[in-house]
């Protein structure tokens, strides 16, 4: 559980379009790391090359390598199935299965990894619940439709979801922003909780959440209109909203431009 | 869908009477929002003319939609009134002959119209030819659509996937005439070989016991649904594919980041989503397959006997024995036999059209 990321030199293209330019960073286990940066800036589309999302895009490819506890998850032998297995994620609209009832949204990556021992089921249900701190408002409909709860219940249902199979990283991409101030809170309360057993990459374009909940932060700009995306830098982030070592990542978080 | 965003826009509409004067008195200031929803100023304008007190008392429309409003609701009327037309037509010729029939026509199987002063015609033949072969058709068709609707939306690349589904749809274009030709011609004598094999392996199985006709001669309900599962392939093909395809990014995302597979991805995300639409395409195709006349006119071979219950049985399904009585239509009694008939039929239909409604709406809450 929570392992360390190390990304060397990653370039991402879309068919022929240079997407991200050279991104080097590492994620130290047990951390919140947030991206910010302004859209299109390649942010999401570097945390997706981190469990080989991005690969569901038709063209997409990544050059360089990301090191998972020192092992390449773009390595020949390794099956992109058995990435996301390990790496959980967590998208920007909530998206429970709507054909499943609760507990089996949570319980749907036991499933598909070959767990069939009910009560086993149960007890990782409940523990996930608990841990995405929806347990107290859903354990008496369990067995009502994930699609019926509020948009922030499903968000934490979603984490459930992901922490259910207990991954070894957990991504999430701008995972608040569908959601009002109060799911919102709920959600990083969450996250500072999960950064005891996970380690925690985080996309958001609201940059006090990211003061709020991260470590470790990375900013991201483009270099110019057609121009790929590039880490402009990265470092804690105290420091980066209070005396950041470049000018461009200045002028983004004090709200001089993006 | 539609429906309730509908709703919605008259429900908002009536909310605010209030801020509706607005727009009335000063025309051009506030119409941007409305020119792209039609059917929300008419509202707000009636019901400010009423609070004025003015003497208009009828809302004020616009021409272009009072035209637009008058085509859409005879045309809809129309096609109401056409098919109730069609089915008064039915009933009132098939009336007189049911009166002179003289066996059950929902009881018997004997259809001897030779001569109309003594009328002898029941369904009940008929209507195991045409649900046998209908129903075979759909249960060759259904898990075959289903894998290429699958294999074109998620699996097939993107270049193979448009060229692959204009060519399943180029076989609804198919006329049936030939597919008929094509099946007592080529796929007829090819699959006795495989009748005589099941009928002697399996011949204890009524299903697959001997016929009313000679299984070499190929005339029956098995080469007929294997036809029809061929003509029905391409329609279930099509609205399941339409379906498929819109299956929410998020959910495929969702299962994949999971650590699904493409088969558990496409079983947990896109089979759920678009099970009510396979299974109205289905039925669409079911509804085909129990209107088609002119291929099984050609395939079955005719008998006078009764049907075994067998998938070896010659006949004629109900469309097919209408065009195979077409020359006895110039008497009115026979030719009643005949449209009673077609009575069935197309209430067979309708029943099969309102069960698939009835599954989809169902589902639909559910989900």
């Amino acid at each position: 559980m929570a392992k360390r990321i190390d990304i060397k030199d990653v370039n991402i293209y879309y068919g022929k379009f240079h997407a991200v330019d050279s991104v080097t960073l590492s994620v130290p286990p047990r951390s919140v790391t947030a991206f910010i940066g302004p859209s299109g800036c390649g942010k999401s589309t570097v945390l997706r090359s981190l469990n080989r999302m991005h690969e569901v895009t038709p063209g997409a490819r990544v050059e360089g390598q990301v090191l998972l506890d020192g092992e390449d998850i773009y390595a020949a032998t390794v099956d992109p199935v058995e990435v996301r297995r390990t790496i959980g994620m967590v998208f920007q609209r909530p998206n429970p299965f709507p054909t499943m009832s609760i507990r089996d949204n949570v319980v749907a990556g036991l499933k598909l990894a070959g767990v069939k021992n009910r009560r086993r089921l149960d007890e990782v249900c409940e523990r996930s619940l608990r841990g995405a701190n929806l347990w107290e408002e859903v354990k008496d409909r369990l067995d009502k439709p994930g699609g019926g709860l509020s948009g922030g219940q499903q968000q934490r249902l979603c984490i459930a979801r992901a922490i259910a199979v207990q991954p070894d990283v957990l991504l999430m991409d701008e995972p608040c922003s569908a959601l009002d101030p109060i799911s919102t809170l709920a959600i990083e309360d969450l996250i500072t909780e999960l950064k005891q057993d996970y380690t925690i990459v985080i996309v958001t374009h609201n940059m006090q959440q990211a003061a709020r909940v991260s470590d470790q932060t990375a900013f991201f700009n483009l270099a110019g209109v057609g121009q790929p995306g590039r880490l402009v830098e990265v470092d804690d982030t105290e420091k980066i909203f209070s005396n950041p070592s470049q000018k461009a990542t200045e002028d983004y978080i004090s709200g001089r431009f993006g | 869908m539609s429906d309730s965003t509908l709703a919605d826009r008259s429900a908002s509409a009536k909310e605010t009477p209030g801020r509706a004067r607005a727009p009335h008195g000063a025309p051009g200031s506030s119409r941007g929002g409305a020119a792209s929803s039609p059917d929300t100023p008419e509202g707000p304008i009636s019901t400010a003319n009423t609070a004025q007190g003015e003497p208009a008392s009828t809302p004020v429309r616009r021409p272009g939609d009072r035209v637009f409003r008058g085509t859409a609701v005879g045309a809809g009327a129309f096609i109401v009134v056409l098919i109730a037309a069609i089915g008064l037509f039915l009933l009132l010729q098939a009336v007189p002959a049911l009166r002179a029939n003289q066996v059950g026509f929902l009881t018997s199987g004997v259809w001897n119209t030779t001569d109309p002063n003594s009328l002898q015609f029941g369904i009940l033949h008929l209507l195991w030819v045409t649900v046998a072969t209908s129903v075979l058709a759909l249960a060759l068709a259904m898990p075959v659509s289903l894998g290429i609707a699958l294999f074109l939306t998620h699996y097939a690349p993107r270049r193979l996937a448009r060229p692959f589904a204009y060519v399943v749809d180029l076989l609804a274009a198919v006329p049936s005439i030939i597919f008929g030709l094509w099946g007592i011609k080529v796929l007829g004598p090819t699959l006795v070989p495989v009748a005589e094999w099941l009928n002697r392996n399996l011949g204890f199985v009524p299903l697959f016991a001997q016929g009313n006709v000679s299984i070499s001669g190929a005339g029956n309900v098995l080469t007929a649904g294997v036809v029809l599962a061929v003509m029905i392939l391409p329609v279930i093909t099509a609205v399941s594919r339409e379906v498929f395809e819109r299956t929410p990014k998020e959910h495929i995302e969702g299962a994949l980041a999971l650590g699904a597979t493409k088969w558990e991805m496409v079983r947990t995300t896109v089979i759920p989503f678009g099970k009510a639409g396979y299974v109205s395409a289905s039925m669409l195709g079911l509804g085909r397959a129990l209107g088609e006349t002119v291929a099984l006119y050609l395939i079955l071979s005719g008998t006078g006997a009764a049907p075994k219950l067998s998938f070896f049985d010659g006949g004629a399904t109900i469309a097919s024995k209408i065009a195979l009585g077409a020359g006895e239509f110039n008497n009115e009694l026979t030719a009643g036999a005949y449209i009673a008939a077609g009575l069935v039929l197309f209430a067979l239909t309708f029943a099969v059209n309102a069960l698939a409604r009835a599954i989809v709406a169902r589902k639909k809450v559910s989900a």
